[in-house]
């Protein structure tokens, strides 16, 4: 038994309704508890402000194309290079750390579990290779369907049933945690250099249209029970005018769980574009928040952009070839048979570019406009519009108007009349910010009810210690000590034990990996449909029997189970 | 016993439908498989047990002892090297890379012999790609060029390309166009719709020329490219650009010849300028069964596919100067821990002659080339056969290899976290 108590925390836990208490909260083996013996390890956090371990609901850490990212770009790697040192391994890259280089920054963050934005089921097992190379988060990973052969075909002959019963039996062949749909459609038409430009046009051969795919799949989502919604990174990305189409996927969402959204919309600065071309390119973040503020079954993420050097990276494989050929610089793609897609290429944000100022202000102003922070997440859909490391920058712009007015300067000519930030006044509080940095996401992504995001008895106890008073603190002027605290916990505890202080790393850890088995009928277990074991073997190029993730990947394996109502 | 869906740990294609029929322990027979993954099941010229070198020829030591010699000469040297790794599993090649982190050695990969220079060019350009089902399923143009399929790679034409049925082509060999490249007529050539017949070293000029007439600049080619015609120039081009999917592949043909990672960036950007106007991807034809494997563990574990040295506590890559060939030419190597691969059997021969000089220790199931002047020979399991683990195909799906008899050997990621084991004094870090 092990035990540790921290004492003096000034707590802000949004899922327990506390805004800020001074408590002790007591931990055993792992978990939260009411209380624990005298012998317990005692962390004083003296006041400081004491939150759940932060959660990452859309970050691109782990898998085929981040490794490829790294493998493309020594040039990143060499950016960002820390030795070997105690019990941390030596870290490569800027934009796309090393699996130990993000582990360690996230960590020193407060930051103990994340979610893979993207995976491709047939390429899940390098997933999962990397997840047991990032030590000290808990990981999940979203899972495409976009351009999925066999749920294409069932979404086109209205069969949900069976659409439910193909995410089913990859999911649990996978491991993966959620369905993602990332340009739906759009996927296989890039298979043949093409693709879909909003949710009504129709996919060559398969005769469906990314809102059917959209809506089969949202109602299949809720039929198997899974603990996240459908996580869709919607059409058209990256294009002016394209806020219609992100409006538009809204619209499709009905309302069909009272714990949670029904529908994620993802990194929706990128979608949030008015104008016709890069020329008259302005924001649409106002339609875009009012359509949340009347949904309640919608919940985003900023996908905010921060100025500097990223790499952009998606299973969006036609945007990345069009970003492309605007900048020049290099490219990679990776189409994946009979699934998905993706893409590849290095940018660097400028302050003297008038669209990426534009960029960076409609994130804010995402943030800003959704009335309520548990619909709208903090993430910059790492690494595309900036590194997580950015986080800490974000926070204090929402935090502080006078921040913001400080950076409005600085920026190119001609963006004021294309924005509404300079407008708003709001400023968040540290609760709105525990909100959407940790709380939001558990709920969102499902994961409270195994402890994740709060810090109640029964709470796994991933806790971040942050070097700050908020007593003694006025976010909206002391910006920079508001950075500099989400930028290094004092503590970061995982799974009740102390792994990082003043961002050292304390111990070696070792990941686990959370995710989903939805429960069917027999006669629904695709394991045994002849037909879609005809075309697996036929179309894929691996035999079905050798394509699910094997156990021995998972060092700590946590699947949540649910009985599906097919 | 029939073992079904083996896949093949011979070369970079992964074949996974092998059905192996094991009897006592042996392997009898292989179905699917070709001859160079059939000959690798049922070889039998195994080593019994670790050996070291004596003054007048072999003895035979305990495992045990092989260990704690390898993990002494890895203590004493100043600048050990690490290399091979493309015929053995990604566990392994985990552990090696912590093991050299550990040590603050130099770790390399075949690829520094291979396809190196194809990852140099895409580290300049990118690298347009696709899995082979993208392929199998919709290319009607099919490019190989400098690599010859039919004998390396025997079956990447029946389940990939010519041969292989796909949705979007019912009937491949009728529907789909095979272009090759080559400086001779090989098996390979022989199948081809288009046999480009270069001169030596012309690839470049080639793929350049066949880049400005896609990019509508043909009026600058000269009648005549490095043996090539204007005329065939064009009709390929033609043909590559009136495709619906085209696929280009290649091998060391162009990795290895005048030009080298110059050849694959023009190669890309054919790609690349083809892409404008219809679907194109590009693979490179790797060879090992894991050679792309070990590229990947090491990029995520280090930030680079090869070729990284620790000398510093930090990975620096910078292929030419942290590449094995030049470590031993320099003679900076003090000494040589070699995986699964057979350095002498492929290196120049100053490279050799030094690694001859030092220390060398080699985990390897048979004896090879290495062999001959190693100290020290662990025999382990061999990956895919009779140890399990991970293993990359060439176009990057990760397939975990089966185990399908037990013939007692260690596996070799076993035996490198016990040479850590001894070095860290067995606690973790």
């Amino acid at each position: 038994m092990t035990e540790l108590l921290v004492k003096n925390a000034f707590v802000i836990d949004p899922l327990n309704g506390i805004r800020g208490e001074v408590m002790d909260i007591a931990v055993r083996d792992g978990w939260i508890v009411e209380s624990v013996g005298d012998g317990a390890e005692v962390i004083d956090a003296a006041g400081c402000l004491t939150l759940p371990g932060g959660i990452d609901s859309h970050t691109h850490i782990c898998g085929t194309k981040v490794n490829f990212g790294r493998y493309m770009m020594p040039e990143d790697m060499r950016a960002g290079r820390t030795q070997r040192r105690g019990v941390m391994h030596s870290t490569s890259g800027y934009s796309v750390p090393t699996t130990y280089g993000n582990s360690y920054r996230y960590c020193a963050m407060g930051y103990t579990s994340v979610l893979e934005g993207a995976m491709a089921p047939l390429e899940a097992r390098h997933t999962h290779e990397e997840f047991a190379a990032t030590p000290l988060q808990d990981t999940m990973a979203n899972t495409l369907f976009d351009g999925n052969w066999p749920v294409m075909e069932a979404v086109r002959d209205g069969d949900v049933k069976r659409a439910a019963a193909i995410v089913a039996w990859t999911l649990a062949a996978v491991k993966g945690f959620a369905i993602k749909l990332t340009n739906p459609g759009g996927s296989e038409c890039w298979g043949w250099g093409k693709n879909v430009h909003c949710i009504r046009e129709m996919v060559p051969y398969f005769g469906v249209s990314p809102a059917e795919i959209i809506q089969t799949l949202i109602r299949a989502n809720e039929m198997l029970r899974l603990p996240h919604s459908v996580h869709l990174h919607c059409n058209n990305l990256g294009v002016p005018g394209n806020y219609t189409c992100t409006i538009g996927s809204m619209d499709l969402a009905p309302d069909l769980n009272p714990d949670r959204q029904s529908l994620y919309l993802t990194h929706v600065q990128f979608h949030a574009y008015g104008g016709t071309s890069w020329k008259d390119i302005c924001s649409k973040a106002e339609p875009v928040a009012y359509t949340v503020n009347r949904k309640p079954q919608i919940t985003i993420d900023m996908g905010q952009m921060m100025f500097g050097k990223t790499t952009t990276m998606t299973a969006d494989g036609p945007m990345e070839f069009n970003l492309y050929r605007l900048h020049h610089n290099k490219w990679s793609n990776h189409d994946v048979e009979l699934e998905t897609t993706s893409g590849i290429i290095p940018v660097y944000y400028s302050r003297t570019s008038v669209v990426n100022c534009v960029m960076w202000a409609i994130g804010l102003e995402l943030a800003l406009l959704v009335k309520n922070p548990w619909q709208c997440l903090l993430a910059t859909d790492n690494p595309n519009g900036g590194p997580f490391i950015k986080y800490p920058e974000i926070i204090a712009l929402l935090m502080s108007r006078r921040y913001r007015e400080e950076e409005l300067k600085t920026l190119a000519p001609g963006t004021h009349s294309r924005i509404t930030l300079p407008s708003l006044d709001r400023e968040l509080d540290w609760h709105d910010i525990a909100v959407m940095t940790r709380a939001g996401q558990a709920r969102a992504l499902g994961i409270r009810s195994i402890g994740k995001g709060h810090l109640a008895p029964g709470a796994e106890a991933d806790i971040a210690i942050y070097p700050i008073r908020v007593d003694k603190t006025d976010p909206s002027r002391q910006y920079r000590e508001v950075i500099q605290a989400f930028q290094k916990t004092a503590w970061t505890v995982k799974r009740g034990r102390p792994v990082a202080r003043d961002g050292e790393i304390l111990v070696p850890g070792v990941n686990k990996t959370i995710w989903a088995r939805a429960k069917v009928r027999e006669e629904l277990d695709m394991g045994r449909d002849p037909e879609f074991a005809r075309n697996f073997d036929r179309y894929y190029t691996v035999r079905m029997s050798n394509y699910p993730v094997q156990d021995v990947y998972l060092q700590r394996s946590l699947c949540m189970e649910s009985e599906a109502q097919l | 016993m029939i073992v079904r869906d083996v896949i093949c740990p011979f070369c970079a294609c992964l074949c996974d439908d092998l059905d192996v029929h094991v009897e006592d322990g042996r392997v009898t027979g292989v179905d699917n498989a070709c001859d160079l993954g059939s000959h690798k099941f049922m070889t039998d010229h195994r080593m019994k047990g670790p050996v070291r070198r004596t003054a007048s020829g072999w003895e035979e030591i305990p495992l045990e002892e092989a260990i704690r010699e390898t993990a002494e000469l890895l203590e004493a040297a100043e600048r050990p090297l690490l290399y091979g790794w493309s015929g053995t599993c990604g566990e392994a090649q985990s552990a090696g890379v912590h093991l050299a982190e550990l040590v603050g050695g130099v770790i390399d990969a075949t690829t520094s012999v291979c396809h190196g220079p194809s990852i140099l060019a895409i580290q300049e350009v990118g690298h347009p790609g696709c899995t082979l089902g993208q392929v199998k399923n919709r290319a009607d143009v099919v490019v190989y060029w400098g690599c010859n399929p039919q004998h390396a790679h025997p079956r990447h034409l029946s389940r990939y390309t010519t041969y292989a049925d796909g949705f979007f082509v019912r009937n491949a060999f009728k529907e789909r166009k095979v272009i090759v490249a080559d400086i001779r007529g090989t098996d390979s050539t022989n199948l081809a719709d288009e046999f480009i017949r270069l001169q030596p070293g012309g690839d470049y000029a080639v793929l350049g020329a066949l880049r400005a007439i896609v990019r509508g600049k043909g009026d600058v080619v000269p009648p005549e490219v490095a043996g090539v015609s204007r005329e065939q120039l064009y009709r390929i081009a033609d043909l590559c650009k009136t495709a619906k999917y085209g696929a280009f592949f290649f091998g060391m043909g162009l990795t290895q010849t005048a030009g080298k990672y110059k050849n694959i960036r023009n190669a890309i950007e054919l790609v690349d300028e083809l892409s404008r106007h219809t679907k194109w991807t590009l693979t490179p034809m790797r060879g090992h069964f894991n050679v792309y494997g070990f590229n990947e563990v090491c990029t995520w574990m280090t930030g680079y596919p090869y070729a990284v040295d620790f000398a510093r506590g930090m990975a620096f890559y910078n292929p030419g100067e942290t590449t094995a060939v030049d470590i031993l030419a320099r003679k900076e190597c003090d000494m040589c821990l070699v995986v699964a691969s057979d350095p002498a059997a492929h290196f120049p021969a100053e490279a050799v002659e030094h690694l001859a000089s030092i220390p060398v220790v080699q985990l390897d199931p048979f004896p090879n080339l290495t062999t001959a002047f190693a100290r020290i020979q662990i025999p382990v399991a061999v990956s895919g056969i009779d140890a399990d683990g991970t293993a990359y195909r060439m176009d990057g799906v990760p397939l975990r290899l089966h185990r399908v008899l037990d013939r007692g050997y260690p596996d070799d990621a076993g035996i490198l976290l016990e040479i850590t084991r001894r070095i860290t004094g067995g606690g973790s870090r």
